[in-house]
């Protein structure tokens, strides 16, 4: 198989490459659909979708064979994402009279572009020879580069619409792109400095190697998955937060806020371009879980055990810690590790969608600058003496060092807000009192 | 693939060179062409890509990903809220009226691009296409610009990394009315 690719020619390869990311990713999309609204559903204590897809065969027609008489299928609602599609594909697509037509058509596939093309960069799987679409230099700069054009779809539907509501949340989505972009960037940037290198592929190599950089037992039985180690866990965790806002899904959807806007930038669609805007939404959820598994989560690797080191310490049971060791992160499996893992976070996005409710828009801005990006900041910074450290000295050294820079930077953080926050009334977060009527 | 054009050789490179070169002089055409601003300021940024795309086919792949990051992603993001929130109402205000002096800038600029082109045109008669070495093909390379940015530039970049900050804490100041 890889012979037989690596032999055709590049733009052959180009396009097995291209269709292997993008097709997976785009059956995923159904997927998250009605996982969504099932999970959503129970833990909502309602049931959701549930019934198409199920067949429950006549007892009594004489068209039914005798063994199919009565009997039940049920597929779990499975089917809904289907009949949806189909609803919105029939449905009369509506174009105002008002709008800026040529914009109005093209926002859409500009909304699309940045999910499908995002992910090209990052692998699933110790294939080279088919993933990722291209492994150059430049891997996290480039998945930088392509969300930034995730507000033009947004901003340019806004204007095209020729709506006021529109436009209010095209405007703020630009806002809240840009704002959340920095610390994005930021707590990647920590995670390029503890590989030192800006490729994906590279970084999950480097998260196979000993945890925290200490080669002796118990440390070196697990793998440095980055969301293992302080500053990792740290980077992850404003990410996540970002990946979310960056997304437009709740609590950070304001350019869509139905009670405020009507439908936020897509009040004008219908039908597949609305459509098309909704499988941006969920494609982008899917190829950020790509993004946040590879880069945080260990990458292809099931379990963060390194079998490999197991095999070569402990040789009377050798055959069977190698065979763990290509299940964990070698074999035809790994990219449904990857899947799997890119499933617990788009699980995760419904949990946090179905716990918290919509940012003020207010909140919105201060956690992003006032808590996100000091904290992604100092993160950069523990990270540099960490590694000034961990090469000087020893990684043990550089542990401490990061241990007492990150209080003095948490202290220093802290004293600062105070002086900025001293003598002003706090706006930011104002609290209701539920008074119990007898 | 043995055609010529004026001496150099047609090949895949220089077809894809035409291809995006032309597109990205037609989108620049259509900024100022264009009556709306924010179709404007699209062309500017499909412009700004393009370019981005041609420094990938000169092999400096640093600076084409940061044009898209530092322009197309954030800078010109600024400009459409800032088109937008104007709202300039349509064509019919930036309609211009006949004015001698639109001739006279016309003239003008034609005498500018002749003076321009006279002195670099005969430069880049004489430029010869070069061998791609394996070091050539890695110059552009966020390692080798790091390296030569860190050592060789270690100045200029702290003085615009000082002169950056400075422009930070001015909006800030002009911004802000009460500190």
């Amino acid at each position: 198989m890889a012979d037989f690719v690596q032999h055709l020619h590049p733009a052959w390869q180009a396009l097995i490459r291209v269709i292997c990311f993008v097709l997976p990713s785009f059956l995923l999309v159904p997927m998250v659909i009605w996982w969504e609204r099932r999970l959503l559903a129970w833990m909502q204590d309602r049931i959701g979708p549930n019934r198409v897809g199920n067949i429950t065969f006549s007892r009594s027609s004489h068209l039914i064979p005798s063994i199919l008489k009565g009997k039940k299928f049920r597929l779990f609602g499975l089917m809904q994402p289907m009949a949806d599609f189909a609803k919105l594909i029939f449905k009369e697509d509506i174009t105002p009279t008002a709008v800026d037509r040529l914009i109005y058509f093209i926002a859409p596939a500009l909304a699309l572009f940045p999910a499908l093309a995002i992910g090209a960069t990052v692998p699933w799987g110790p294939f080279p020879w088919i993933t990722p679409v291209a492994d150059v230099n430049i891997g996290i700069l480039y998945i930088m580069a392509v969300s930034s054009f995730g507000v033009y779809g947004i901003v340019l539907a806004g204007y095209a619409s020729d709506n006021k509501f529109s436009l209010m949340g095209g405007l703020r989505s630009s806002a809240q792109l840009i704002s959340y972009e920095l610390a994005m960037g930021m707590s990647l940037a920590c995670i390029v400095m503890s590989t030192g290198s800006l490729k994906p592929s590279a970084m999950v190599t480097a998260q196979s190697a000993p945890l925290w950089g200490l080669d002796y037992p118990p440390f070196n039985l697990i793998q440095n998955w980055n969301v293992l180690t302080p500053y990792g866990l740290v980077a992850a965790i404003i990410f996540g937060i970002c990946m979310i806002a960056e997304n437009n899904r709740p609590p950070f959807d304001l350019p869509e806020a139905e009670n405020e806007l009507v439908a936020g930038y897509h009040t004008e669609y219908s039908s597949v371009k609305f459509a098309t805007f909704f499988m941006a939404e969920y494609l982008g959820m899917v190829v950020y879980g790509i993004i946040l598994s590879t880069v945080f989560l260990g990458g292809w690797h099931l379990l963060p055990i390194r079998f490999d080191w197991m095999a070569t310490n402990y040789k009377n049971a050798g055959d069977i810690w190698n065979l763990l060791d290509t299940l964990n992160g070698s074999s035809l499996l790994a990219p449904v590790w990857v899947i799997l893992k890119t499933c617990c976070v788009a699980s995760t996005y419904i949990w946090i969608r179905g716990t918290l409710p919509r940012l003020r828009y207010d909140q919105l801005m201060s956690l992003g600058w006032k808590s996100l990006l000091p904290f992604a900041t100092a993160n950069l910074v523990v990270v540099a003496i960490w590694i000034v450290a961990s090469k000087v000295a020893s990684p043990l050294i550089g542990w401490v060092a990061v241990l007492i820079s990150a209080f003095i930077l948490f202290g220093l953080y802290k004293a600062i807000n105070r002086l900025n926050t001293k003598n002003r009334p706090n706006l930011a977060s104002r609290t209701i009192t539920m008074v119990d009527t007898p | 693939m043995n055609q010529t054009i004026g001496g150099v050789p047609i090949t895949p490179e220089l077809m894809l060179f035409g291809v995006i070169g032309g597109a990205a002089a037609l989108c620049a055409v259509g900024v100022v062409a264009f009556n709306n601003a924010v179709r404007s300021a699209l062309c500017l940024v499909v412009n700004f890509f393009l370019l981005a795309v041609l420094y990938f086919t000169l092999n400096a792949e640093m600076l084409g990903i940061t044009q898209v990051v530092v322009y197309t992603g954030a800078i010109m993001v600024l400009f459409l809220f800032v088109v937008m929130l104007l709202n300039l109402g349509g064509s019919k205000m930036l309609h211009e009226k006949p004015d001698p002096k639109k001739f006279v800038g016309i003239l003008l600029g034609c005498a500018l691009f002749v003076i321009l082109g006279a002195q670099i045109l005969p430069q880049l008669m004489q430029v010869k296409p070069m061998e791609l070495t394996p070091e050539l093909a890695k110059y552009g390379g966020p390692q080798a610009v790091g390296r030569t940015l860190f050592t060789e530039y270690a100045y200029p970049f702290e003085a615009v990394s000082v002169l950056l900050l400075i422009g930070i804490v001015g909006s800030i100041l002009l911004a802000k009315r009460r500190i």
